[in-house]
C-alpha cells in the first residue's frame, strides 16, 4: 500500500478497524475527538458497533461488558477523561480482558488544556487505577508508529488476556506525516474460550473481579505478576540511534523523543558524543538496555513533557551507575529542539569536564 | 536538506490548507514530511498557523523556532513572524491585509497583494494559493506542476469546480512574484 498524509487521530482509527475492531465506545475530548469522529462513521459503514456514551465513566464499562463477550474492543479519550475511566479500568484488570484503550494526553493537572503533554506517564504505567497491575504501554512517536503500535496493541492485549494502553499526545494526535496503512484484517471468527457467549452445554464461564477471600485474592495476584513477568521478558520495545562510542545518553518517548532526535543530531553536528534511546514501551520499560548502556556511557539526560515522571524509571534502570539528569517542559509546551541542544550541551559540559578532572 | 515553512493567518483565510498541499506535494515527490497545526484555543476567532518541514532525512521536530519561509497572511501573524524568520529566509506578505512591512535586510521579503488579486480572479478564497505561488517563484523546493498535481489530488470534492481557479491563481502568485523580485 502507498504512503498516505495521515492525521494521527485518524491513522489510530483506522489502524483499528483494520485490526479487526468490532466495537468501539468513547466520548469526545480534545485532543483526540478526531478518532471518536472518524470511527463514528467509518464503524457504522462497517456494520460494526459505533456507540457514543453519555460520559466516559459509561464508555468504559460498555468496553468492559463488549470485552466480556468476546469481542475485539477499545475506547480512546484524553488525559481527564482517562481518569474518569479508572474504575473501569482496575475492573477490566482484575477481570483479566483484553482491551485497547487510547490516551492522546494533553496539560494538565485538573481540566488543565488542550495542548501536547506527557503528564500522565506515572497514571498510565504504574497502574491506570487502583489495585496491583500494570497495562502494557505503548507510545509512539509518529504517526506510523501510531498505526504500528495500535495493531500491536490488539495483538498484545490478545496474546496476554492484558489491558494495552496507547499513550500518545496531542502533537502526535493532530499532526499529519506520510505513513502506510496496513491491509484490512478479517474480524476474529471465533470467540475465545473464556468468553461470556451463552453456556449452552458447556460448563458456564465466570468473569469477576471480585475475590472476597483473600487467598483467592492473593491467587490472582499472583497470577498477574507472573503474566507481568513474562511481560517484562518478552515485550520490552525501543529505538535507538547513534548509540555506539558515546559519552553522553539522551533517553526521550514520544514527541520529547523525536524533538530530542533533532536536537542530538545538532549536538553530534558539533561534535558532541551523544545518542539517543527512545523507549517504545513504558510499561515494560527497556531497563535492560538501558542498564547496558549505563556501563559505558557517563552521563545520562532524560527529556519529557512534564516534571519528570520517566525519569525514576531510568534512575531505576541505570542503578546509580551514572548522574541521571533532567530536562522538561510542562502544562502543554512542547519544548523546541534548541532547548533540548542546551540542555544536551550542559549536560555534556558537565559530564565531559569531570571526566577531564 | 531541511526545510520549514510557518502559514499563518486568520481562520477561514485557507492557512491550514495551502500548508497540507505543500505537504501532499513534498510527500508525493518522495520527501520526509510533516505538518502541524496549531489548534489551541487561539483558533476561535483568532489566528491560527500551522508548520510544515520538507526533508530528505526522517524529521524529528515538526516545530521550528526559526522558519526558513514565512507566508504570513494578517498583522498578528507578520508581528509575530517577521523577527523568527531565519537569517537567508524568505518572507511572503499578504500586502492587501498588512500595512507593514519588513525592515530586515538579512532575509528576501515578497509583498504579495494576494487578497485584491484573489478578488480580481474572482474569489476572495483562493489568496492561500496565490501567496503559494509566490512562495513557489523563490523557493524551488516544490516544483508548479507538482503543486498542482497535488491540488487536484486533495482539493475537497465539493471544490472540484474551483480547481481552474485555483490553478490560476498559483499562476498568478508565481508570475506576480517574479515581476517582485525582477524589481
Amino acid at each position: 500500500m502507498a504512503k498516505e498524509m495521515l492525521k494521527g487521530n485518524n491513522a489510530i482509527a483506522e489502524a483499528a478497524v483494520r485490526a479487526g475492531l468490532e466495537a468501539y465506545f468513547g466520548y469526545p475530548i480534545t485532543p483526540q475527538t478526531e478518532l471518536l469522529e472518524y470511527l463514528s462513521k467509518r464503524l457504522v459503514e462497517l456494520n460494526r458497533v459505533f456507540l457514543q456514551a453519555e460520559s466516559e465513566v459509561a464508555a468504559i464499562n460498555m468496553v468492559y461488558g463488549a470485552a466480556c463477550a468476546g469481542a475485539r474492543v477499545m475506547t480512546s479519550s484524553s488525559s481527564p477523561g482517562i481518569s474518569l475511566m479508572q474504575e473501569g479500568l482496575s475492573y477490566i484488570a482484575g477481570s483479566e480482558l483484553p482491551v485497547v484503550i487510547v490516551d492522546i494526553m494533553r496539560g494538565g493537572p485538573g481540566l488543565g488544556n488542550i495542548l501536547p503533554s506527557q503528564g500522565d506517564y506515572f497514571q498510565v504505567t504504574r497502574s491506570a487505577g487502583h489495585g496491583d497491575f500494570h497495562p502494557i504501554v505503548l507510545a509512539p512517536s509518529s504517526v506510523q508508529e501510531a498505526i504500528d503500535f495500535t495493531i500491536l496493541a490488539f495483538e498484545l492485549a490478545e496474546k496476554y488476556r492484558h489491558m494495552v494502553l496507547l499513550a500518545a499526545d496531542g502533537q502526535i494526535g493532530q499532526m499529519m506525516e506520510p505513513a502506510e496503512l496496513p491491509p484490512m484484517r478479517p474480524l476474529m471468527e471465533k470467540r475465545p474460550d473464556w468468553a461470556l457467549t451463552g453456556a449452552g452445554d458447556r460448563p458456564p464461564n465466570i468473569i469477576s473481579s471480585i475475590f472476597l477471600v483473600a487467598e483467592e485474592m492473593e491467587n490472582y495476584n499472583k497470577m498477574i505478576q507472573n503474566k507481568l513477568k513474562v511481560i517484562r521478558a518478552n515485550e520490552q520495545r525501543w529505538d535507538e540511534i547513534y548509540t555506539e562510542d558515546i559519552d553522553l545518553l539522551v533517553v526521550g518517548y514520544g514527541t520529547a523523543g523525536r524533538i530530542a532526535l533533532t536536537a542530538v543530531e545538532e549536538a553530534r553536528e558539533e561534535g558532541m558524543k551523544v545518542g539517543l534511546l527512545r523507549p517504545q514501551t513504558l510499561y515494560p520499560f527497556p531497563d535492560d538496555r538501558i542498564s547496558e548502556l549505563a556501563d559505558y556511557v557517563d552521563s545520562v539526560l532524560v527529556v519529557e513533557m512534564n516534571a519528570g515522571q520517566m525519569l525514576d524509571d531510568v534512575r531505576l534502570a541505570v542503578g546509580g551507575q551514572v548522574p541521571v539528569s533532567f530536562f522538561g517542559r510542562m502544562g502543554g509546551v512542547v519544548p523546541m529542539p534548541d532547548e533540548i541542544y542546551n540542555a544536551i550541551k550542559e549536560a555534556y559540559t558537565k559530564t565531559t569536564a569531570h571526566k577531564a578532572a | 536538506m531541511i526545510e520549514s515553512f510557518l502559514f499563518s493567518g486568520f481562520g477561514g483565510q485557507g492557512v491550514m490548507f495551502a500548508g497540507q498541499l505543500l505537504a501532499y506535494a513534498g510527500m508525493d515527490t518522495g520527501l520526509e514530511t510533516t505538518w502541524i497545526p496549531s489548534y489551541g484555543p487561539e483558533m476561535r476567532g483568532g489566528t491560527a498557523h500551522c508548520f510544515v518541514v520538507l526533508s530528505d532525512k526522517p524529521i524529528g521536530s515538526p516545530l521550528v523556532r526559526n522558519p526558513k519561509t514565512a507566508l504570513v497572511f494578517n498583522n498578528p501573524s507578520f508581528e509575530k513572524y517577521d523577527p523568527l524568520i531565519k537569517t537567508g529566509g524568505l518572507l511572503i506578505v499578504n500586502s492587501s491585509m498588512i500595512v507593514q512591512s519588513s525592515n530586515r535586510t538579512d532575509i528576501t521579503t515578497l509583498n504579495i497583494p494576494a487578497t485584491s488579486l484573489a478578488d480580481e480572479l474572482g474569489s476572495l478564497r483562493v489568496a492561500n494559493l496565490i501567496m503559494l505561488g509566490a512562495m513557489l517563484a523563490a523557493n524551488h523546493i516544490i516544483r508548479p506542476e507538482d503543486l498542482k498535481q497535488a491540488l487536484a489530488d486533495h482539493i475537497p470534492a465539493h471544490h472540484t469546480d474551483m480547481l481552474g481557479m485555483n490553478y490560476a491563481a498559483v499562476d498568478l502568485g508565481m508570475e506576480h512574484a517574479v515581476q517582485v523580485l525582477a524589481r
